[in-house]
């Protein structure tokens, strides 16, 4: 295991060195005392375990591929952006833009995260993007969502887990929402249903890594009730346009 | 009521000539001509032709010809057949008129209006055929001065894209465009060493060989985009908007949307590939600040990144901003520009003529001093090689033809490539209509084309008696504007004819 102190020291160049270590035959790396440095673990493939203790700045893990990352404090925008694959777990909030294009690999979140999480996530095949969210979200969530898996567990109460234009343009994926939803926050494109008793099953999964990254909820999984959001159609806009 | 299907085109069949081949039927995939099976012989259905020209071309005995349709209404400049016909679809289907390729429209072309020097007498002109004549150029940010070591190897210099033709093929997605069409384009760009853009749509697993003469570009959509893709290509190019579409998305429909066009977006089989109109995490300078060196970091400083935008009203005080942002590199798409899908209104009516785009933003990066921080690209609308000697001459560090290159791969500008049926193989996935481009014949005449523009684009240097393209940058003396307003010789910064 290596050690970084991070105090004081400009992104670029702490950038540079956490790829060297790594490259050096790392394999467990802490960095202490991150305040605000950008690109953490951007674009870095392969079995790495990343601590921070301290908040990363923006595009933490962006293009990321495999890497398991552990944030013990709150994380800034855009993190997992365009993210490939590996696990992020936050020990706090996160800001806006969580996982945006994300296509891959899984983002835990403790608490609340800002505006515009998990837009434009798709997936391919086998690759399934994941965001966990344990508090409640802001607006725009899922927008143009192309794949992937979302769920809100809306700590504390469940009341009002999502903000406004939830899922608006979206096409593919799903999301679990802990709770209500009222239908006047839900986009255009999307629909309302119960998760099946699989997808309960699989909820309780998700409730159960929560509670082993963050510890015992003050919910029982088993007895929440979960909205379940999906695209009416892959096609949203096929019928906008007329030939000339 | 079915106004709308009105045939536009006449398709003329001479009878003396025609031996009902059905070479045209084979070649037609809108199903313009067919075969009568009562009298055996070969018809046609005009009203789904497209003027693509395929079987006229093909025709072995030249029976066919295509012409426009007559007029069908009252004479009116207010109210042409097309006004008229669009609001007809419009009102059957209430839909946004969709069309393809760059702006057909009737508006002034500057490039057309300026005029090239040449030495007389004074000084002399230079035959290219005789002597050296450099067109070689390098794209991306230049260092404020240059810091050689013990051996005079320059130091500390940004990543840079050599080029030995100052044109480059524009960003044209696979998915938009046939794999045989990128094949032709990134073959030729290997072979004459300057660059092809993968578009939006990813890279497919054929094209990773020609890494060292791609650029690989990052959209809203992000599709295909991972660390194996930001690391294939020399360098990076963040797309946020397009001549042809200025201030709006893409959506790339789900039937194009095949096995091989759906793993190289990673998205599923046959679902709509949806672009955003903006980046959901680019809402300023600063933010695009973090996009350029998120994909900076990502490659560890070593590929330039380009940012590619329409040329809008604002498009100076733009690019200012995207040069402080980072940026190595400005793409700068004028109205002109082609596309494979748009809404007709917005390709039409929105953005600016590159030429008066180009010569706002040389002249603003200069005013501000920081013109050699960022090299300037410049596409749609490129026709000729004058028309690059003349982007040169404005300020330009290279062009990006995209339409051209298509024409020369056997295109004719039909305007139809959102209907996925290019009978020319070109913007479509059908593997019947793909297999008509061959890539090897393609490339050669891609190749072709960049080698006879490059002879034509020395003979004109020559002429003016300057034997380096360098020399050509930003040299707006060379230029005198034909017809034009005072306000327009200002903004263009070159002297009316005469002068």
């Amino acid at each position: 295991m290596v050690t970084i102190d991070a105090r004081g020291v400009y992104y670029m160049h702490l950038n540079k060195r956490i790829r060297q270590v790594l490259q050096d035959g790392a394999h467990e790396l802490v960095l202490k005392n991150v305040n605000g440095q950008r690109y953490i673990a951007d674009a870095i493939r392969g079995r790495y375990r990343l601590t921070i203790e301290g908040i990363p700045g923006n595009d933490l893990a962006a293009f990321m591929d495999g890497p398991e990352v552990v944030v013990k404090g709150n994380a800034q925008d855009a993190v997992a952006n365009t993210m490939n694959g590996g696990t992020i777990i936050i020990h706090g909030d996160a800001g806006d833009t969580l996982g945006y294009a994300m296509r891959g690999g899984e983002v835990f979140i403790r608490g609340n995260v800002g505006y515009r999480v998990g837009i434009h996530m798709k997936e391919y095949q086998a690759q399934v993007p994941l965001i966990v969210v344990g508090g409640k979200t802001g607006d725009f969530l899922g927008e143009y969502m192309a794949g992937g898996i979302i769920v809100v567990l809306g700590a504390p109460d469940a009341v009002d887990p999502v903000g406004n234009y939830c899922g608006t343009g979206m096409h593919a994926g799903v999301m679990y929402i802990r709770g209500e939803v009222a239908n006047y926050k839900l986009g255009r494109e999307v629909q309302k249903s119960t998760p099946s008793d699989e997808e309960l099953e699989f909820l309780a999964t998700i409730c159960a890594r929560y509670e082993t990254y963050f510890g015992q909820q003050d919910y029982e999984a088993k007895n929440a009730t979960f909205t379940k959001l999906s695209p009416q159609g892959s096609r949203p806009y096929g019928n906008l346009y007329t030939h000339t | 009521m079915g106004f709308s299907k009105k045939a536009k085109f006449k398709v003329e069949r001479d009878r003396d000539r025609c031996i009902d081949c059905g070479v045209c039927v084979r070649q037609c995939a809108n199903e313009v001509h067919y075969l009568d099976e009562e009298t055996k012989e070969v018809k046609c259905n005009a009203t789904a032709c497209v003027n693509c020209q395929r079987c006229v071309e093909l025709c072995p005995t030249g029976a066919l010809a295509i012409s426009v349709a007559p007029q069908q209404y009252t004479n009116s400049d207010s109210w042409s057949v097309d006004h008229m016909r669009a609001i007809q679809i419009q009102a059957e289907s209430g839909g946004i008129l969709l069309t393809g390729m760059g702006s057909d429209r009737v508006m002034p072309s500057y490039f057309d209006r300026m005029m090239l020097n040449a030495s007389q007498v004074t000084n002399p002109s230079i035959d290219p055929l005789r002597e050296p004549m450099e067109l070689r150029t390098f794209l991306g940010r230049k260092p404020p001065k240059l810091e050689l070591n013990a051996h005079g190897e320059p130091q500390n210099v940004p990543p840079q894209l050599e080029i030995e033709v100052p044109i480059m093929f524009s960003a044209m997605s696979f998915g938009s465009i046939s794999l045989n069409a990128i094949t032709s384009l990134a073959t030729a760009a290997t072979e004459e060493n300057t660059f092809y853009n993968t578009g939006e749509g990813g890279l497919h697993k054929d094209l990773f060989k020609y890494g060292k003469n791609t650029i690989t570009q990052v959209a809203s959509g992000r599709f295909g985009v991972n660390i194996d893709y930001l690391q294939a290509g020399a360098a990076i190019e963040i797309k946020i908007g397009q001549g042809a579409k200025p201030g709006i998305g893409g959506h790339l429909p789900g039937e194009k949307v095949g096995a091989d066009v759906a793993q190289t977006r990673m998205i599923p089989l046959g679902s709509d590939a949806i672009s955003p109109a903006p980046h959901h995490d680019i809402y300023s300078i600063e933010d695009l600040a973090q996009l350029i060196y998120s994909l900076k970091e990502a490659t560890e400083y070593m590929k330039p990144i380009s940012v590619k935008i329409a040329a809008v009203h604002n498009v100076a005080a733009i690019a200012s901003g995207i040069a402080r942002a980072g940026a190595d590199i400005i793409a700068i798409d004028g109205y002109r520009g082609g596309t494979g899908a748009t809404p007709l209104r917005t390709r039409d009516h929105v953005g600016l003529p590159i030429e008066l785009a180009l010569a706002a933003v040389d002249t603003r990066l200069r005013e501000e001093g920081i013109r050699q921080e960022i090299s300037l690209v410049v596409g749609g609308g490129i026709r000729h090689s004058a028309d690059v000697v003349k982007a040169i001459a404005l300020g330009a560090d290279a062009v990006y033809i995209g339409t051209a290159a298509l024409i020369a791969l056997g295109c004719h500008v039909c305007q139809k490539c959102y209907t996925g049926k290019c009978n020319w193989g070109i913007a479509t996935q059908t593997p019947t209509l793909v297999k008509r481009l061959n890539p090897e014949v393609g490339a050669r005449r891609a190749a072709n084309l960049l080698r006879a523009w490059k002879h034509e684009i020395k003979e004109m240097l020559g002429g003016m008696g300057i034997n380096a393209l360098e020399s050509l940058r930003g040299n707006r003396l060379m230029l005198r504007g034909v017809g034009m307003t005072d306000s327009e010789l200002r903004i263009l910064g070159i002297k009316a004819a005469g002068e």
